[in-house]
């Protein structure tokens, strides 16, 4: 069955792009022994949300009274002029009355159920005139076209988890909720799924909000970071801004890097490499099947880039990117952490203590970014 | 010698396997519509309630059968509460009637309906039911649309249990119903008229074909119950 030739990747007209956007606003309070939330969450109308955190940190509760899946929470929830709750008010829209879709991390499809009669499930309880999402389109997007008829028992966890978003889609929701839609699965699973998700961001456009504790899924997907500690929110704002904050624990961790979206500027086939452009910079990486000018999101790890404050002339490192401090901050294990701007684009650079002393690292220095490595991101 | 003696399924038998699978049939049917939203309620709510109302629906568990019929037959005699309510109502007398019989056969069965319908909602959990909602189905929709097929086996296990406790009933319907042919005399209350006239021979033909009627039933119970292994409720993983 070949849906590509008939259907066409040109059909995704998005589904938020035929509804007034609309920024979601949730100010969430909830009490409950040895655990309290007092969020106030603005979301942007588009693009992927993360909520980011460890264990315990709220995350999953904020998605969830946004839901209106927490009965107890109490605060007000609004998408648009579309206002959820506001319990000031006493206004609580039940859940069935909410137009959103949510994919839970267990998947929760219906056993009794074929595949096909879940994904209808929701769709069915839509009025057809606010229907706006196409089956079959659903269908080839998540790539289930051969598991319609089966039983959820006879799939594997993420198959499920591909069915349980095409299910939560063909309620033509307004925001698509997440909630650690790949924590279940083992690593190859994970690998399977997260590139539905990198699509589904890139060919519906549709506000989804991602919650997750694992850095690498939602360096890949998200456009916003919300950063949740112990039922608060730590920061919120743009991934790219948020990864080169040198103040948030994010940063401190060893993998702990900067997000930047890039352009694919130019391909050296003869060398194998290819030319990503941003801001006023450029990085050389290895050859990236894509035509020129595609995005192309890479995240820039602050272990891997270090400083000079000469041009190095001689080195095999490719990658220099001319920068000035914007920050430095000293932990008590020897290591400093130093914040570049470059044209615009903020990264991070860990760099030994010792060294920042020697060069004498300070707000306003220019120096040269030496980046050894730059993690292309799906 | 026994050429002139009546067959060992006579009339009167025959009467009372009748009258024993109306009542346990009226009986079921009632069981399911009573049980169901108090077994919902028991699986679902919070509150202090909870506690003192599943005790109470399972005292038939372990009161004798004497006891319920004894306070049953009062409440529902001329003096009782329900009995006066009934004939200030113009609807006749419930003891020894075949409708009292039911209305006993219920509050006495109650408890086999209600405990594993219990079981199964608690077993399917939350997952399902929020699932449903996220996917616009109102809080009714989702209970006949994903709770009831999920608590099949549950359902199945109660028709069963709330069936055949309603045939093998003895003490309560002799207290409610007495010893009346065709209108309360049901199997178990003519094996024990026919055991105490030492009439042996008829007792072993009803007494026998209940033990391999229940025997059926609770095999049937068993079998499908394997086969429909793919709904029981640790099918439906949750986290």
């Amino acid at each position: 069955m070949d849906m590509n030739a008939t259907l066409g990747m040109s059909t995704y007209a998005g589904i938020a792009g035929r509804l007034p956007p609309g920024d979601i606003v949730a100010s969430l309070a909830l009490d409950w022994p040895g655990f309290s939330l007092a969020a106030d969450l603005r979301l942007p109308g588009a693009g992927v949300t993360a909520l980011f955190g460890p264990s315990g940190s709220g995350k999953t509760t904020c998605l969830r009274a946004i839901a209106g899946l927490e009965a107890n929470c109490r605060g007000r929830v609004a998408i648009g002029a579309e206002v959820w709750q506001d319990s000031a008010a006493r206004v609580f829209v039940p859940v069935h009355k909410r137009p959103l879709g949510m994919v839970f991390q267990d998947a929760r499809l219906f056993p009794h159920m074929s595949v096909r009669a879940n994904i209808d499930y929701g769709c069915k309880r839509v009025p057809a005139a606010e229907r706006r999402v196409n089956l079959a389109e659903v269908v080839e997007l998540l790539g289930i076209g051969h598991l319609l008829d089966r039983k959820p028992a006879r799939l594997s966890g993420g198959e499920k988890q591909r069915v349980a978003i095409a299910r939560a889609l063909m309620t033509s929701p307004r925001v698509l909720l997440l909630d650690e839609p790949l924590a279940a699965l083992d690593e190859a699973r994970k690998a399977e799924v997260l590139p539905y998700l990198v699509r589904l961001r890139d060919e519906m456009a549709l506000p989804m909000i991602y919650v997750s504790h694992a850095m690498h899924e939602v360096a890949q997907l998200a456009d916003h970071l919300v950063l949740l500690e112990r039922g608060r929110v730590l920061a919120s704002g743009p991934i790219g801004a948020i990864t080169a904050r040198a103040d948030l624990a994010l940063a401190q961790t060893e993998e702990g890097g900067v997000v930047v979206t890039t352009r694919l500027g130019l391909r050296d086939d003869g060398y194998g490499l290819s030319r990503l452009d941003f801001a006023s910079g450029a990085v050389w990486v290895a050859r990236i099947e894509r035509d020129v000018g595609a995005a192309v999101r890479i995240q820039i790890a602050a272990r891997d880039v270090s400083l000079a404050l000469d041009p190095p002339s001689r080195s095999s490192i490719q990658n220099v990117l001319p920068a000035t401090v914007v920050a430095r901050t000293d932990d008590e294990r020897g290591r400093s952490l130093v914040q570049l701007d470059v044209g615009g684009v903020r990264l991070l650079s860990r760099i030994t203590r010792r060294s920042a002393e020697q060069l004498a690292i300070a707000p306003g220095l220019a120096v040269h970014a030496q980046v050894k490595g730059v993690a292309v991101l799906g | 010698m026994n050429e002139t003696v009546a067959p060992l399924i006579g009339a009167a038998e025959w009467s009372a396997i009748r009258l024993t699978l109306e009542l346990a049939t009226l009986t079921t049917a009632l069981l399911l519509l009573i049980g169901t939203p108090i077994a919902w309620w028991l699986a679902r709510t919070r509150s202090w309630l909870k506690a003192p109302i599943a005790a109470a629906v399972s005292l038939p568990i372990v009161l004798p059968p004497t006891v319920l019929g004894f306070y049953l037959l009062l409440l529902m005699g001329p003096q009782g509460a329900v009995g006066q309510a009934m004939r200030s109502l113009g609807l006749g007398t419930l003891p020894f009637t075949f409708r009292g019989l039911v209305i006993a056969s219920v509050v006495y069965s109650l408890p086999f309906v209600v405990q594993p319908l219990q079981a199964a909602f608690q077993g399917i959990g939350d997952g399902p039911t929020e699932a449903a909602a996220t996917l616009r189905a109102s809080p009714l929709d989702r209970f006949f649309s994903v709770v009831i097929p999920l608590a099949g086996p549950g359902f199945l296990a109660a028709t069963v249990l709330g069936f055949a406790h309603a045939v093998g009933e003895f003490g309560i319907v002799l207290m409610v119903g007495g010893n009346i042919p065709d209108k309360t005399r049901v199997l178990s209350v003519l094996i024990y008229n026919e055991v105490e006239a030492l009439d042996y021979e008829r007792a072993h033909v009803l007494a026998g074909g209940m033990v391999g009627f229940s025997f059926a039933v609770l095999l049937l119970m068993t079998l499908l119950g394997q086969r429909g292994s793919w709904m029981t409720p640790g099918a439906t993983a949750r986290g």
